[in-house]
């Protein structure tokens, strides 16, 4: 590691400072003033270096010193991140509460994990074993999951010695034969995606327990989906839900730029409902990551890395996660604050323009992988974008479709008329019913695709009739198209719409295939009534 | 800390409210500096930008009549802090904080930042506690609770001040009125809005704050002037135990004074001239309200938008409902046809409303009936537009007794005039009006 170095500020313009010290590298982390606010270097010059803060910088001074830690802003991973509710730079808010009270102040806070906690370790090698990168020596026990402790990507060896029963993070749990040690936590450069040892196409899906969008439009496991939505659509409702039922393992969800009052909401219902499949309060399969809006911006930039940094390491240890971030849009501003503080040339709508090129290279950490032990694990997102005005033309929700997999548009008029989740059935798409059709096939229903077609057409017809049923009149149509809206008005109230407050909050497969087939059984019944009528009028 | 004041003369530029200072050796961003001008103005101003010795200064006040070279500008080494104390009660303020109503300054018993902290989201409580603003449209079907934030999207010429007015006199909640109070803040008002309101705050039983930015105040005032209501609203709340209505009118003239500035600071426009940062900035202040574990106290937060062009996606009220749970849209159309408040419920939201309600709270049908209404509304709306088309002689007896609904709905539901109804006169009328329509469902 390289040697500490101190300058100092030399001006101050919102979160951007410059300071003269030199000998830092991109995107190292710094220290910057007397309070030892936490930052990170943006840009370098010939003998002046630019650094971005992430906290308020509110009585920052001129000639305050700066200091290089000669490492980058990094996530740290290991067991105890479960249930641990975090800031865009991956403070626990609880550890914060204690120190600052109810109000954040910006302060140093060192540890992200909880270095005097004991675990018991049980360990899966033995001395003399050959490992490397990515072998799992042992694991921890974490409430309801083993939790696998690895070889960190670089280093490899003999072991010499493994250590077994009650231990801290602190203490190493593995020396190997060049003197390295191994300890139960490390530290990844969020920016850098974790390495693995090759990427899967997505397969099989995540099951979220939403009719509309397992049925029509479904997630496969390291896909994205995304949820565009202008305000009071429900798009935070519907990550919420989504994010208590799906079945996953563990649960990254990212509050990024949101209202404080949802997350203490969210909070509290998470760590009072249990998990069916554990029997364990949903909190302790989910790590929150909390940058509201009114917290610095950014952290909020910075939130959304750590997010998917710690989706990542959970799918290196061999689990299926699900990254729900709320809202995309959220980190694209501060992006754009950051960018516009920077001075940097403006694209559309004021973004700079490489927005486009750090949303694909984010979704692109989504995905199904052979892990560097040889697991499968996998991370899936679901993003929820806040177009401004409810336009989709907007440079995020533009920028996403072209690498999102899944396109779930939230729809003001269904939300006027208080129809949840207000996805609406004519624009949205999912890449992946492909890919999924096999699976819904065999493990739910034969006819999963044919009725799925058949539901379409009927939404599709009625879509059609609706211009002409608003001049006529119900009245006025033919009786096989009068069939089609009367079904279709089934397929929306009793179908599509779920009520995220009661037990149906969540819906099996099984049980999403058999209520569409006694509605389109209805309709194929009735279909047939109006043919053999029609005969009997001929005859 | 800096051993003495710091004082300069070297002035290079005045532009509006900002003053740029250079040769400057020591400085940190938000201080306070005082300045010291010709025919013994003397205004305060605060540093918003370092870049090496050259200082940017946002001043505060009238800048008419200051010149380069006469300029003494004192670095006074501390951050812009609100004095608080609870002799605050009843006090009216200007948007420098000085007192309006010739009375003496209080004695300060603390000093905080006017910019205040984020609240930490673990230590949040869930808004969930009723408040009764005695009007229907708003208690039955969008029901505010303590701790929320809820806006009031207005067109020009509509009667949000006397909705607002309303709301004052009558807001209660369900218990605890002695520790209530209300913060009035007045953005940009007119003299004539302003008496208005002014009448109606010294008729309302509760205690009251006022701080006032008038029209022709100056521009910058009218950002901080929020700022400090909601500093002295934090320490009212969290530190007195107190429950606290913060209403603020108008927000649409902040965000033109945050345009207004900006610009004038060169910085880059965004959608319709608006910044690209005004989502954060609109946040620091409305995120400030809600509830603490630690405290018994509350901030609600009632802030008033004009709708430019009565457009609703226009960037004010889009960021604004983004970041506020919710929103109590006002109607043109109802306004012309007489109906007090004019009310739109379809687009009106609160979010909170389903933890604020039903058993225990309000009553347990509650959330049944403004289902049942709102259902109800919401089609005899839709099918008047068909009776447009084909007239109401081609539509079918069930579209023709929702059509009667949405009228009698409206001017005898969410019309009230000065009336105020308690939740449960609220709820009885609404149950009334599905019965005399055969549209009640007893689901209970």
């Amino acid at each position: 590691m390289k040697k500490e170095t101190l300058g100092k500020i030399i001006s101050i313009s919102g979160a951007t400072v410059r300071t003269d010290l030199t000998g830092l590298t991109l995107f190292e982390r710094v220290s910057v003033g007397e309070h030892n606010l936490t930052g990170e270097v943006v840009r370098l010059e010939k003998d002046e270096a630019v650094l971005q803060v992430y906290e308020d910088p509110s009585g920052l001074g001129l000639n305050e010193p700066v200091q290089g830690h000669g490492v980058s802003l990094a996530t740290t991973l290991g067991p105890g991140l479960l249930s641990v509710m975090f800031d865009g730079l991956q403070r626990p808010l609880d550890a914060l509460l204690e120190k600052t009270g109810s109000f954040i102040h910006p302060i140093h806070l060192p540890s992200t994990l909880d270095f005097t906690k004991q675990w018991s370790f049980t360990p899966l090698v033995n001395r003399g074993d050959t490992v490397a990168g990515g072998v799992k020596i042992g694991y921890i026990d974490e409430g309801p999951f083993q939790h696998p402790i690895i070889i960190p990507a670089d280093k490899n060896g003999r072991v010499k010695s493994i250590a077994q029963g009650t231990i801290t993070l602190d203490e190493p749990l593995c020396e190997l034969d060049d003197g390295s040690m191994i300890f139960g936590h490390e530290s990844w450069s969020m920016r850098i995606p974790r390495p693995y040892r090759k990427k899967i196409s997505p397969q099989g899906p995540v099951i979220t327990g939403q009719r509309i969008i397992d049925f029509l439009f479904p997630l496969a496991r390291g896909g994205t989906s995304i949820i565009p939505g202008g305000f009071g659509t429900g798009k935070t409702i519907l990550e919420q839900t989504i994010a208590k039922h799906a079945d996953v393992d563990i649960v990254i969800y990212a509050g990024c730029g949101e209202r404080g009052n949802e997350m203490s909401e969210l909070i509290e219902e998470f760590l009072h409902l249990v998990d069916p499949r554990t029997n364990c309060p949903l909190m302790d399969r989910t790590v929150l990551v909390v940058n509201t809006s009114n917290m610095p911006v950014a952290a909020r930039e910075a939130s959304i890395y750590t997010a998917v940094t710690l989706g990542e390491y959970y799918r290196d240890l061999g689990f299926h996660v699900l990254l729900l971030a709320d809202s995309i849009s959220r980190w694209a501003e501060a992006l754009r604050e950051i960018s516009s503080s920077l001075e940097e040339m403006p694209g559309e709508e004021g973004y700079p323009t490489y927005l486009a090129s750090r949303l694909s290279s984010f979704v692109e950490r989504a995905g199904v992988v052979e892990t560097l032990s040889g697991d499968i694990g996998s991370l899936s997102m679901i993003l929820s974008v806040s177009p401004p005005g409810g336009d989709f033309t907007e440079p995020v929700t533009q920028a996403l479709l072209r690498t999102a997999g899944a396109f779930l548009m939230l729809d003001t008029t269904l939300a006027n008329s208080r129809h949840f989740p207000a996805i609406n059935w004519m624009q949205s798409y999912s890449l992946y019913q492909n890919i999924l059709a096999d699976y819904f096939k065999n493990n739910v229903s034969n006819d999963w695709e044919v009725l799925r077609n058949l539901c379409r057409e009927i939404m599709h017809k009625e879509e059609s009739l609706k211009e002409i049923m608003e001049i006529v009149g119900i009245e006025g149509l033919q009786e096989q198209d009068r069939l089609v809206m009367t079904v279709a008005e089934k397929i929306r109230s009793d179908f599509l719409a779920q009520n995220a407050y009661t037990a149906d909050a969540f819906c099996e497969p099984q049980k999403t295939m058999d209520m569409i087939r006694s509605i389109t059984d209805q309709f194929l019944r009735g279909q047939n009534q109006t043919a053999g009528k029609g005969e009997n009028e001929t005859l | 800390m800096r051993l003495s004041e710091h004082k300069y003369r070297t002035t290079s530029r005045i532009a509006g409210q900002l003053l740029y200072v250079e040769n400057v050796h020591a400085a940190r961003i938000g201080e306070v500096v005082k300045v010291f001008g010709p025919h013994n103005i003397a205004l305060e101003g605060e540093i918003l930008e370092i870049v090496r010795d050259n200082i940017l200064i946002q001043l505060f006040g009238e800048t008419r009549g200051l010149n380069t070279e006469d300029l003494e500008i004192v670095f006074t080494d501390t951050i812009r802090q609100v004095p608080l104390a609870r002799d605050i009660i009843g006090r009216r303020f200007n948007g420098s904080f000085a007192p309006l109503d010739g009375l003496p300054m209080f004695y300060a018993s603390e000093w905080r930042p006017a910019r205040g902290y984020p609240i930490n989201p673990v230590a949040r409580l869930k808004p969930e506690e009723f408040i009764e603003t005695g009007i229907s449209a708003i208690d039955g079907l969008n029901t505010l609770v303590k701790g929320q934030k809820l806006p009031i999207f207005s067109c020009a010429g509509l009667p949000a001040k006397e909705l607002v007015a309303h709301i004052l006199q009558n807001a209660r909640l369900r218990e605890s009125s002695k520790r209530f109070a209300v913060i009035f803040v007045a953005l940009g008002l007119t003299f004539h809005e302003y008496s208005f309101y002014l009448d109606a705050l010294q008729n309302i039983e509760s205690e009251f704050v006022a701080i006032i930015n008038m029209a022709d105040d100056p521009v910058m005032e009218r950002l901080m002037a929020p700022r400090f209501a909601l500093t002295v609203a934090e320490y009212l709340a969290f530190d007195h135990d107190m429950d606290i209505l913060v209403l603020v009118t108008d927000m649409t003239n902040y965000c033109d004074a945050l345009r207004e500035i900006s610009n004038a600071r060169k910085e880059l426009p965004g959608r319709r001239g608006y910044q690209g940062y005004m989502y954060s900035d609109l946040a620091s202040l409305y995120e400030r309200a809600g509830r603490i574990r630690d405290s018994k106290g509350s901030i609600t937060m009632i802030p008033v938008i004009t709708m430019p062009e009565d457009d609703i996606t226009h960037p004010i009220p889009d960021l604004t409902g983004y970041i506020t749970e919710g929103q109590i849209v006002l109607s043109r159309e109802l306004h012309q046809q007489g109906i007090f408040p004019p009310i739109d419920v379809l687009p009106s939201l609160s979010r909170l409303m389903q933890k604020g309600i039903g058993p225990g709270k309000t009553r347990d049908d509650h959330r049944d009936l403004a289902n049942q209404l709102y259902k109800n509304y919401a089609k005899g709306r839709e099918l008047k537009k068909l009776e447009a088309i084909v007239g109401r002689d081609g539509m079918a007896e069930t579209d023709q007794l929702l059509l009667d609904f949405a009228v009698v709905f409206e001017n005898e539901f969410i019309h009230q005039e000065k009336q105020t109804r308690s939740i449960y006169n609220t709820l009885d009328k609404g149950s009334e009006i599905l019965g005399r329509f055969n549209l009640l469902q007893h689901n209970l």
